[in-house]
């Protein structure tokens, strides 16, 4: 029972996921892309980075990569999959969630702690916080802002979809807290069943007490 | 087999924000240009061998569907011409 991270061309966070992982106790090994899904593989992360250079649209090559059908049929029978920033960009762009995330409003690369509220507290990812928490994780990407049609994101809020958004510290969501502009403040969603999540903040980056706040770890606990 | 070339522009859908062509805009705006808007574009060009026409296009359409464009956040046209 181990979770697979998925290494393509180009990630970055796929040893920040390891540790962080391993630090809860959660089995873990990073899978080259192009070897496939190890077939006792318990869970799936998407790791952010850069892969393929964003060529085209961020996460647009990784997503037709062959090992995304492994990926789509796992998440279908139930396997918890994670996408983290580019993880969550290839997410989207290979229809494991919908919508799609673009370039950010301010057109520039943001890095920078943000606030989160949770809004569903009854999924994997957020069980172990309660709904309207407030938590603190960093941002690291230059494509974060969630585009959607209206429609959809009517659907995504009917179907309590939503996971998080951007906030201020006491989790009032206006467009001031919106680092990126992404459309109602969205930082994440689910995908069909509530085991396929995706979020342009890092978890990983905050979840070992050495390094800072570990607000992050419940959303790993989703592996657990 | 006739040899084509199929000419596939993406862009974003109105209403959706181009950052980069704001900042594009604002770049010429510096160098003393006046314009009211701009918008931006990719444009592909597939060069292919094809039965006829309407075959080239559907492959390349079926190229956009699936690749070059993202149906979320894009709109796109395909022009086929003999190359």
């Amino acid at each position: 029972m181990t979770v697979a991270i998925i290494r393509f061309g180009g990630s970055n966070c796929d040893r920040d996921a390891l540790r962080a992982l391993e630090h809860l106790g959660i089995d873990a090994e990073i899978v080259w892309h192009d070897d496939g899904l190890p077939a006792d593989s318990s869970g799936i992360v998407i790791p952010g980075g850069f892969s393929y250079g964003d060529y085209l649209r961020a996460g647009a090559m990784a997503a037709r990569a062959p090992i995304m059908d492994e990926i789509r049929a796992a998440a279908e029978e139930g396997t918890p999959v994670l996408g983290v920033c580019n993880g969550a960009q290839i997410g989207s762009e290979g229809g494991l969630t919908p919508g799609a995330f673009t370039t950010n409003r301010s057109a520039r690369f943001q890095c920078e702690p943000v606030h989160l509220r949770v809004e569903n507290a009854e999924t994997p990812w957020t069980e172990a916080f309660e709904e309207g928490e407030v938590i603190e994780v960093p941002i690291a990407h230059g494509e974060g802002r969630f585009e959607v049609p209206d429609d959809h994101l009517d659907m995504l809020n009917d179907e309590n979809r939503v996971l998080f958004r951007y906030c201020d510290a006491d989790g009032n969501v206006t467009d001031e807290t919106n680092p990126n502009g992404s459309k109602e403040n969205v930082a994440g969603v689910l995908g069909a069943d509530d085991n396929v999540a995706v979020l342009m903040p890092h978890p990983e980056r905050a979840s070992l007490p050495d390094i800072g706040p570990t607000d992050g770890q419940g959303v790993l606990l989703g592996f657990q | 087999m006739t040899a084509y070339t199929a000419t596939v522009t993406v862009r974003l859908k109105r209403g959706v924000l181009d950052p980069e062509a704001e900042t594009t805009q604002q770049a010429l705006e510096r160098l003393g240009f006046e314009l009211d808007d701009l918008r931006s574009a990719d444009r592909f060009e597939v060069d292919l061998d094809a039965a006829d026409a309407d075959d080239a296009e559907a492959r390349a359409t079926e190229m956009a569907e699936r690749l070059l464009a993202n149906p979320t956040i894009h709109d796109y046209t395909v022009e086929v011409a003999e190359a």
